[in-house]
């Protein structure tokens, strides 16, 4: 059997006397979608700034296509370069266009030469539907192609594993769903990710494992019907409730 | 009711048709001329206000008892417009004291920021040496800083260093201004949300391409106002190393005041130097905005 594309065992981090996440263990083997549940200040977003070593932890092991990238002689620099996040709030760099935004990090990072990666941007835009979009600035965008730009731009350098931070909270309903799709396309096409989100039926969607996040803990895990539906513990089942109640399953 | 928005076959393109081009209500006619009326009010009181204060101005200024000598000592244009060409000359030296100084202080300004804002643990003494470097000469009056280094260096008498004092007080000019400069610098660089540093490293770039690609051009071009309003001080503060004894525009108009106890050289050394600045203000905004109608889409009328 193949080995997790992410493992990570026994996390805990804390900001000062503020404990954040303890005692986290799970695994992402390949091609498949890992989806956080929980409250806002659950640690969610924490867990995925750790994994991308945006954040250090305090202790525990996250192990990354083999590597344990916790050790302390990592180069944070090139295991980022196996890692796409996007964020809540986009993040586009707004000084950049849009096909700026994507060719960045291939052509300063990754050494591609620019015709390659502009052709690679074109391709993905066009896929995604923003070919029409290249020379402008971000700021011209609706908030779901800014979120769609901001996928592109994670994915145009091939990352192993993508991180999704929220990435629809900052979005109009409305806008929601074509962000939601692209996440979808990514994963019919094997994309491996691990998301943070409020969207409980998209999470039931695209999630082969959902695990319900409670004051740092993952207190409830398993496939998306059985723990959105059947919850085993009170605190899962108060948290879907309140979910159910505020319209977003 | 389907038929009332006209989805005819003849022009198909157009999705929906509000019947015909657009005939201003009575409603919008009326507030237009309203609105005529009321801008054509203003100007009347904008106009006669100005007239008002300015008139007065002048009142006062050409009846005041010593308007006559006031005027044969400061505006006395003949004499203006023949001592103008040796200001003008004078004034070379500003210019180019100007874009030596102002470039060296970029250069220097953009280090010492840079230190500043470092988290580098190796560049620790230099984050201390600059915040002191920072704090002493933005403390200190540019004027004492030009006649210490101009009056004192010479006096040390050190071999192999230089007693011209048009060098000496540039370099006065640029250790004061690269302290501004660069505390101009640093709080673009702080203005720029630390998510875009996250992002930029969350794609993989380094510290030094994050600053490089990110970072410095997002700083550099919100603190481009205070930046170009530190450009025109400079051109009038280079005034100040004619203390040194440098023939530039203040100093040519200074001897030519000093052989006739007219001072309209003065008043003809205030205006080059608005020449320059004033024009120079007008483009400099002018830059900025085109740059930023470009980069957002609000700024679109």
């Amino acid at each position: 059997m193949n080995q997790p594309v992410l493992k990570v065992s026994k996390l805990r981090k804390s900001f000062g006397n503020d404990l954040v996440l303890q005692d986290i263990s799970f695994d992402v083997p390949e091609h498949t979608a890992t989806v956080f549940i929980g409250a806002s200040g659950s640690g969610k977003s924490t867990l995925l700034r750790c994994i991308n070593l945006l954040d250090s932890i305090d202790d525990g092991v996250i192990n990354l296509d083999g590597q344990d990238i916790s050790a302390t002689e990592v180069n944070p620099d090139a295991v980022r370069q196996k890692l796409g996040m996007v964020f809540q709030s986009f993040n586009l760099f707004p000084h950049m266009t849009v096909l700026e935004n994507i060719t960045l990090a291939p052509i300063k990072v990754q050494q591609v030469v620019k015709d390659a990666a502009v052709a690679e941007a074109f391709n993905l835009l066009e896929r995604f539907g923003l070919k029409d979009k290249a020379h402008q600035y971000p700021d011209r965008l609706s908030g779901g192609q800014q979120q769609r730009l901001a996928i592109i731009r994670s994915i145009a350098r091939h990352p192993l594993l993508l991180l999704l931070d929220e990435i629809t909270s900052a979005l109009d309903p409305v806008l929601v769903n074509e962000v939601l799709s692209t996440v979808r396309d990514l994963k019919g096409e094997g994309m491996t990710m691990v998301l943070a989100t409020h969207e409980m039926g998209f999470a039931k969607q695209v999630a082969n494992e959902v695990c319900y996040l409670h004051n740092g803990k993952i207190l409830e895990w398993g496939e998306p019907e059985q723990l959105l539906e059947a919850p085993k513990r009170s605190e899962t089942q108060e948290f879907i409730r309140r979910v159910h109640a505020a319209g977003r399953l | 009711m389907t038929e009332n928005r006209g989805h005819s076959s003849s022009d198909a393109a157009v999705p929906y048709d509000f019947g015909g081009p657009w005939q201003p209500s009575n409603i919008e006619l009326a507030r237009q001329s309203a609105r005529k009326k009321r801008n054509k009010r203003n100007a009347l009181i904008a106009a006669a206000s100005s007239i008002l204060v300015i008139g007065t101005l002048i009142v006062v200024l050409v009846t005041s008892p010593g308007w006559i000598s006031l005027r044969d000592t400061f505006f006395k244009w003949a004499y203006g417009v023949e001592v103008l060409p040796k200001i003008i000359l004078g004034f070379g030296t500003n210019v180019t004291l100007t874009i030596i100084a102002g470039s060296s202080v970029a250069v220097i300004g953009l280090l010492i920021a840079l230190v500043r804002t470092s988290r580098s643990p190796a560049l620790t003494p230099f984050r201390f040496l600059a915040m002191v470097y920072v704090d002493v000469f933005r403390g200190i009056p540019m004027l004492l800083v030009i006649l210490l280094i101009g009056f004192g260096i010479p006096a040390l008498q050190l071999r192999g260093v230089t007693n011209n004092v048009l060098i000496l007080g540039t370099i006065a000019v640029i250790i004061t201004y690269s302290a501004y400069v660069a505390e101009v610098i640093r709080s673009g660089i702080l203005t720029v949300h630390p998510s875009q540093r996250a992002a930029a490293r969350s794609l993989g770039l380094s510290h030094i391409q994050t600053l490089r690609h990110v970072v410095l051009p997002q700083a550099l071009k919100r603190v481009t106002p205070p930046l170009l309003n530190d450009l025109v001080a400079l051109i009038k503060d280079t005034g100040l190393i004619s203390i040194l004894g440098v023939t530039d525009a203040v100093r040519a108009a200074q001897i030519q005041t000093a052989k006739t106890f007219n001072y309209t050289p003065y008043v003809m050394a205030a205006l080059v130097f608005l020449a320059v600045t004033i024009p120079l203000t007008r483009a400099t905004d002018r830059m900025l905005r085109k740059s930023l109608e470009k980069q957002n889409a609000q700024w679109q009328a």
